[in-house]
């Protein structure tokens, strides 16, 4: 079950996965279209990299926009939550030892503490963005079933990968139930919304290339954040 | 009935269509008859598949519902912070909507979404600026405009506004010989007090080509005196194109591109025509909006640019302040409280907001200036933007969202609003209508004349010097 689950549904899982995303991406800047968007596309590049790299930038920047700086709370959640997501699987030591015995890659390990923490950040970040949902009238609004689907799919793996970490062995129901759940949100990247993961990047330099070169950025400063 | 004598999915392209549908007062009929107007959804999805493309389909694909548009939107502010005005909400109950459903949507989704897309959101593009993507439902839901007035449903006085600029090539019915003899009347009014001033036009190769609002030839001709009065001041070589004049399009707020493309069309011929140096615009948000941001993509301008480089009015009179062209007489600066409106158009939307702070330094005493919260690039909407104020049926509707502004100018304490803008002007003047704030508004034109020091050779001679 373990080999199965971590030979070739892993390489299909991050098949769909990475493939599911590029396909993603190249939809995407294929259907821009400077006389529908009206923006002029490949034109005045030093604005418009100036401005897609701002308009990153300024977000990834915790309390960078003006956005994060009125919703503190909010913010930091965010922050927690993705910092979390991204940085514990990439760097968890367990993580590592598989890549190093299998490709004989040495690879960057954080602290089993850190990584506890950082875990259980993204759990309880999660889970009161999940509870804000339905506390805001705004949020709970706008809401449908995929969200709370799909902030399910986002921390079983976390959740799973910390009982599993604390618990038992390469046979442990924990353990199949982690990578089971993290090949789910992997294949779900590419289907669901959680392909911001590559499409927050482009919609975000889209908009700032819209302000940057068409909409102020010539003339003034674009977006102000 | 499926297509109504009034309510219909034509445009208006002739004089005696656009007199019929303004005799049907208020849009009673009109109104009437989009009860039972059919929606081809056949020709909407086939719309749909065709332009609504990657970018939009994204931006409702990735949309996290989290919600933090909502604040960002003065009308879900100001309208009990309705969970039905929050901005990702409104779009994805109708763009999306109509996607989900590849098209099949009817009468009364149509009629559901006229009122979202006129009603609930003025195409302010604040929602931008505070979404973690940068989904901007003002663009979006300038394009479910598009598909509304492709149907049918569009308000009864922007279908009008339209058709003024496919028969007129202006949103108001001023013909070419109006313009011409407005502009020869204002010219000679002034020689009194003005003598030699000229209203030049179709001069070819001057330095400035001015453009205008409709609604100053035809409602307050003394804009476009005073635009003469600050030109002849400046010692300027400009001039109006008898064709082309008019810089705005209603048809954006209606959603009716094709129009704007017309319109758009007819100014940049005249810069081509008559080859000026630059375009300088009036005190208008949407007219810049139209003709300088968005105008060249109608026109299939790849540079993104109109023929020539296009000044909005506070560039110019920042310009001609800076260089000394125009003085200001020092004892006639403002010493009253005094806030400034910064338009959505132009402001947000082109950038403009430090140079009307430097047109304030010239002409506000320092001390009297009380800025808003917020203002700049992140002010709110006037709230009559994007056809709002020109709309009966949600007059009820446009008067609430204008306390947002109200309390705006209340907080500043400031006794005149300075509004380069005519929507935001207009806007303005009903908010005191309708509250009674006690404040006065107005444009910078009249404002200028009064306070610029005259040269002694412009001035008019005594009699008995003669």
């Amino acid at each position: 079950m373990y080999a199965i689950l971590t030979g070739p549904v892993l390489w299909l899982t991050f098949a769909v996965c990475i493939g599911g995303l590029v396909a993603r991406g190249v939809w995407y800047v294929k259907g821009l279209n400077w006389q529908l968007d009206r923006v002029p596309y490949g034109r005045y590049t030093s604005y418009a990299v100036k401005g897609a790299l701002k308009s990153v930038f300024y977000w990834l920047l915790p309390y960078g926009s003006r956005s994060w700086r009125m919703n503190p709370g909010f913010a930091a959640l965010f922050f927690i939550l993705h910092l979390g997501i991204i940085v514990t699987p990439l760097f968890l030591f367990a993580h590592g030892l598989v890549i190093t015995e299998r490709f004989g890659l040495p690879w960057p390990a954080i602290p089993n503490g850190l990584a506890d923490a950082l875990t259980l950040g993204v759990l309880v970040a999660g889970t009161i963005i999940l509870l804000r949902r339905f506390a805001l009238p705004e949020v709970r609004g706008i809401t449908r079933p995929e969200d709370i689907l799909v902030m399910a799919i986002t921390l079983a793996p976390f959740l799973t990968g910390f009982v599993a970490a604390h618990s038992g062995g390469q046979n442990s129901p924990w353990l199949i139930a982690h990578i089971v759940s993290g090949e789910v949100m992997l294949v779900a990247l590419p289907f669901t919304k959680l392909s911001h993961s590559l499409l927050f990047f482009l919609s975000r330099a889209q908009i700032g290339i819209d302000f940057g070169v068409k909409r102020g950025g010539m003339k003034g400063r674009g977006i102000v954040w | 009935m499926p297509e109504g004598t009034f309510c219909n999915k034509r445009p208006i392209n002739t004089e005696a269509d656009l007199k019929a549908l303004l005799a049907d007062s208020r849009g009673r009929t009109y109104y009437q008859e989009m009860k039972e107007l059919e929606v081809d959804r056949g020709a909407l999805w086939a719309t749909i598949q065709k332009s609504c493309r990657s970018r939009f389909r994204t931006w409702l694909s990735i949309c996290a519902r989290c919600g933090l548009c909502a604040e960002s939107c003065f009308l879900y502010q100001v309208n009990g912070r309705d969970p039905a005005q929050v901005p990702s909400y409104k779009i994805h109950a109708t763009l999306g909507e109509m996607i989900r459903r590849k098209g099949d949507v009817d009468n009364a989704f149509m009629r559901q979404t006229m009122e979202i897309a006129w009603s609930k959101c003025t195409c302010c593009n604040r929602c931008a600026m505070y979404c973690p993507h940068g989904i901007d439902v003002g663009v979006m839901m300038g394009y479910v405009r598009g598909l509304c007035y492709s149907q049918g449903f569009v308000p009864w006085e922007l279908k009008i506004g339209s058709g003024m600029h496919r028969v007129y090539r202006a949103q108001m019915d001023v013909t070419e010989t109006d313009w011409v003899e407005t502009c020869e009347w204002m010219a000679e009014e002034q020689q009194d007090d003005w003598p030699g001033l000229t209203i030049p036009i179709d001069k070819e190769d001057a330095d400035i080509m001015y453009t205008c609002n409709a609604r100053e030839p035809k409602h307050y001709p003394e804009d476009l005196a005073e635009a003469a009065i600050l030109f002849h001041l400046a010692g300027e070589n400009w001039t109006v194109p008898s064709r082309g004049w008019e810089q705005t399009c209603l048809s954006m707020f209606a959603g009716d591109f094709e129009a704007c493309k017309l319109q758009v069309s007819e100014v940049y011929a005249a810069m081509e025509r008559l080859r000026p140096k630059r375009m300088v615009g009036t005190e208008c948000g949407h007219a810049h909006r139209c003709t300088v941001v968005e105008g060249p993509y109608w026109a299939g301008r790849r540079d993104g640019h109109p023929p020539v480089p296009c000044l909005h009015y506070v560039e110019w009179l920042a310009e001609v302040l800076r260089t000394g062209k125009i003085k200001i007489d020092p004892a006639k600066r403002l010493k009253v409280p005094v806030t400034y409106q910064d338009s959505c158009n132009y402001v947000r939307n082109h950038g403009l907001a430090e140079i009307g702070r430097e047109i304030l330094s010239y002409i506000v005493e320092p001390g009297y200036l009380i800025e808003m919260t917020p203002n700049k690039e992140h002010n709110y909407c006037c709230g009559g933007g994007g056809g709002f104020n020109g709309i009966g049926l949600y007059r009820p509707q446009r008067n609430k969202a204008l306390i947002t502004k109200r309390d705006q100018i209340k907080a500043t304490g400031a006794k005149l609003v300075i509004s380069p803008c005519h929507n935001c002007w207009d806007a303005i003047r009903d908010l005191e209508e309708e509250y009674h704030i006690g404040i006065s508004w107005t444009f910078l034109k009249p404002l200028i004349v009064k306070m610029a020091v005259v040269p002694e050779h412009l001035r008019p001679k005594e009699e008995d010097e003669e």
